[in-house]
């Protein structure tokens, strides 16, 4: 029975990887790391100038966005608090929901948790895959969202940007947008590692108290 | 005489608390040759309570109102209240972690024949247990109403429809409303944290009354209690206190080594436990592209699926858990483990659990999509119908092969792995 039962977890991972799912072609890795507050910042920055004008973050503080990301309390309040002087408000977006609905035909989506929903990779390959597509209502479409209601609001900066380093700044807005959707994965991740030490070490005197116990059954 | 032995005699003049630590702990003898498929069932136990206590204090944070609840997870637990992250990953794994060592401590009885004669209470004690910890995982899984949350709901209520005659007013009856709602919310939110977890403790203590009056199975199904040495004390009995206490820390430290990384380092697991649509409020006006259930369902939901017909898919779900209960009187084998069973026996539950897990891949996917892992064209409807029909057959055939095979002898007395 023994052997079965190996044979068959040996089997299992891949059945499990068997599981897994298909993709849009368009859909590519996207290069963000975490950890790089200062990649994070120019995301929020990018995302608070760009995104926040139709889009709402509505679980998110600014406060918690300022002490997470390190920017300091005063930047903060002057510079990326558009709809609101107090600190500890949520993102809302600054057009009512209205009149988004009568201008994109629909009301823009809640932006908080959408990395969560979609994926990084979804979020980065959505945000540099625009096109032109005279057919459309804003003369643009996207090949990882077809006849996505959004127009495409960075074109001027993809444009004076250049390639390269408009995805650089994609990058750093899907970072800042993952950050978002769980702004408690660094933390843990950090508290993680103690508790895993810690069982790790009680472990050792466990092991011996069981050993020590058992040692005279037969 | 010390003060702890004043106070323990006062206590025990007016309640048996010494006897009840001595019948449940230190006199009860268990079978010495426990291996590490004997450690689920206080595992099981551990994940309870941790899903108990996490459970109180999450229902501190939550709203449970159509219009707040989302929202209160995302924002309150998630977000706001210090740890709540910490206790909504608990409790969010600590569900998927409760069917892990539950469908493996079903797994050890069906290998060892934990639920012959004379334990087929305690299993279908223990068959219980899964039964409304089934239900309490579903209605649980609508709290965070999540896109998930919500069309998942509506798509296993709906099978109430499937009853011919009074189907759509049961329906609308356990609903609460024409579809669901803040009201299906609500009766979901009492069932969940007041109704089902008292069924289930309940249903655990007579689990274990029932384990402790007949004494535990082993991997050599053998009888300890057959012979006793002359204080009546099983010869191959250990004492449940120290002995298996001890073991068991042990087994609960690498529990949660394993538990806690999911926790602390992949607790969406990869889109399995906290799946990625339900990060998105529910939407009464917007069907997900896929609803698929949590995976400890899937196996199931595929066997459901299996079926064309609506009801007959019903009725083979039912019966799919059903004849579960019904296990300790379709093995008619003369031995009760594994080790001592005849080839049959074994390549039939080897084979019996492949079928439950592909069956449980089958339930995530789309029954029209290719399946992966077999060098010949076949769909995951036909590969699930397979799988189903084995599972009828293992149960239906069991009382002929178990009858007729040839066992090997079983020893006198356990023997211990080294």
């Amino acid at each position: 029975m023994t052997r079965v039962l190996i044979l068959i977890a040996l089997c299992l991972p891949g059945l499990v990887m068997a599981a897994g799912g298909g993709n849009n072609e368009y859909i590519v890795h996207a290069p963000i790391s975490k950890d790089d507050k200062v990649s994070l910042q120019r995301g929020a920055q990018l995302f608070i100038n760009n995104c926040l004008g139709c889009h709402s973050a509505q679980y998110m503080r600014y406060e918690r966005v300022a002490t997470d990301l390190e920017i300091p309390t005063d930047i903060m309040e002057k510079n990326l608090m558009f709809t609101t002087d107090k600190i500890g408000e949520t993102m809302m977006a600054s057009i009512p929901k209205d009149l988004g609905k009568k201008w994109f035909g629909t009301v823009p989506p809640d932006l908080t948790l959408v990395a969560r929903v979609r994926g990084a990779d979804w979020v980065y390959s959505y945000l540099t895959n625009f096109y032109k597509d005279d057919s459309r209502p804003w003369g643009v479409n996207n090949h990882v969202f077809p006849d996505v209601g959004m127009p495409h609001v960075l074109s001027t900066m993809e444009s004076e940007l250049g390639e390269k380093a408009f995805k650089g700044a994609m990058a750093d807005l899907t970072n800042y947008m993952v950050y978002m959707a769980e702004p408690i994965r660094a933390t843990r991740e950090r508290i993680g590692v103690y508790v895993l030490i810690f069982l790790a070490i009680f472990m050792i005197p466990v092991y011996f108290l069981n050993r020590e116990y058992w040692k005279d059954v037969h | 005489m010390s003060l702890f032995q004043n106070v323990m005699g006062w206590v025990d003049a007016r309640f048996p608390a010494t006897k009840m630590i001595e019948d449940h702990m230190s006199k009860y003898y268990a079978p010495k040759n426990f291996n590490v498929w004997y450690i689920f069932g206080s595992l099981a136990m551990v994940v309870l309570v941790n899903q108990l206590l996490t459970g109180i204090w999450l229902t501190m944070m939550y709203n449970p109102s159509g219009e707040g609840a989302f929202a209160s997870v995302e924002m309150n637990m998630m977000r706001d209240v210090e740890y709540g992250w910490l206790l909504r990953y608990l409790h969010a794994v600590g569900a998927s972690a409760f069917f892990v060592v539950v469908y493996l401590h079903m797994f050890r009885g069906m290998m060892y024949g934990s639920y012959r004669a004379p334990r087929e209470l305690v299993w279908i004690f223990g068959m219980t247990i899964y039964l409304a910890l089934m239900a309490e995982a579903f209605m649980g899984y609508l709290l965070p109403w999540g896109q998930m949350s919500y069309w998942g709901a509506q798509v296993i209520i709906s099978l109430f429809g499937a009853i011919p005659v009074v189907g759509d007013a049961i329906t609308e009856w356990v609903r609460g409303d024409y579809l669901i709602s803040g009201i299906t919310l609500n009766r979901f939110f009492a069932l969940h944290v007041v109704a089902l977890p008292i069924v289930i403790l309940a249903l655990v203590m007579l689990h274990i009354i029932a384990l402790h009056e007949v004494g535990s199975n082993n991997p050599d199904g053998v009888e300890i209690k057959k012979l006793k040495d002359e204080n009546g004390v099983p010869l191959d009995g250990v004492p449940f206190h120290p002995y298996y206490t001890v073991h068991d820390i042990y087994g609960m430290v690498v529990f949660f080594f394993v538990f806690l990384t999911v926790v602390f380092f992949f607790p969406d697991g990869g889109g399995y436990l906290l799946e990625k649509p339900n990060f998105e409020p529910a939407n009464p006006l917007k069907t997900p592209d896929h609803i698929a259930p949590v995976w400890y369902f899937t196996p199931f939901y595929a066997i459901l699926r299996a079926v064309p017909d609506k009801l007959l898919g019903v009725v083979a779900m039912g019966a799919a858990i059903a004849v579960l209960f019904v296990l300790p009187w379709l093995d008619r084998s003369p031995v009760k483990s594994i080790r001592y069973k005849g080839w049959i026996s074994k390549i039939m539950l080897a084979i019996f659990v492949v079928c439950f897990i592909i069956l449980g891949i089958c339930g995530v996917k789309q029954p029209d999509a290719l399946v992966e892992f077999v060098p010949f064209d076949m769909t995951y409807r036909v590969m699930g119908q397979l799988c189903t029909v084995f599972y009828f057959a293992y149960f239906i055939l069991m009382p002929f092969w178990t009858s007729k095979e040839t066992c090997k002898p079983v020893p006198e007395r356990v023997r211990m792995a080294h």
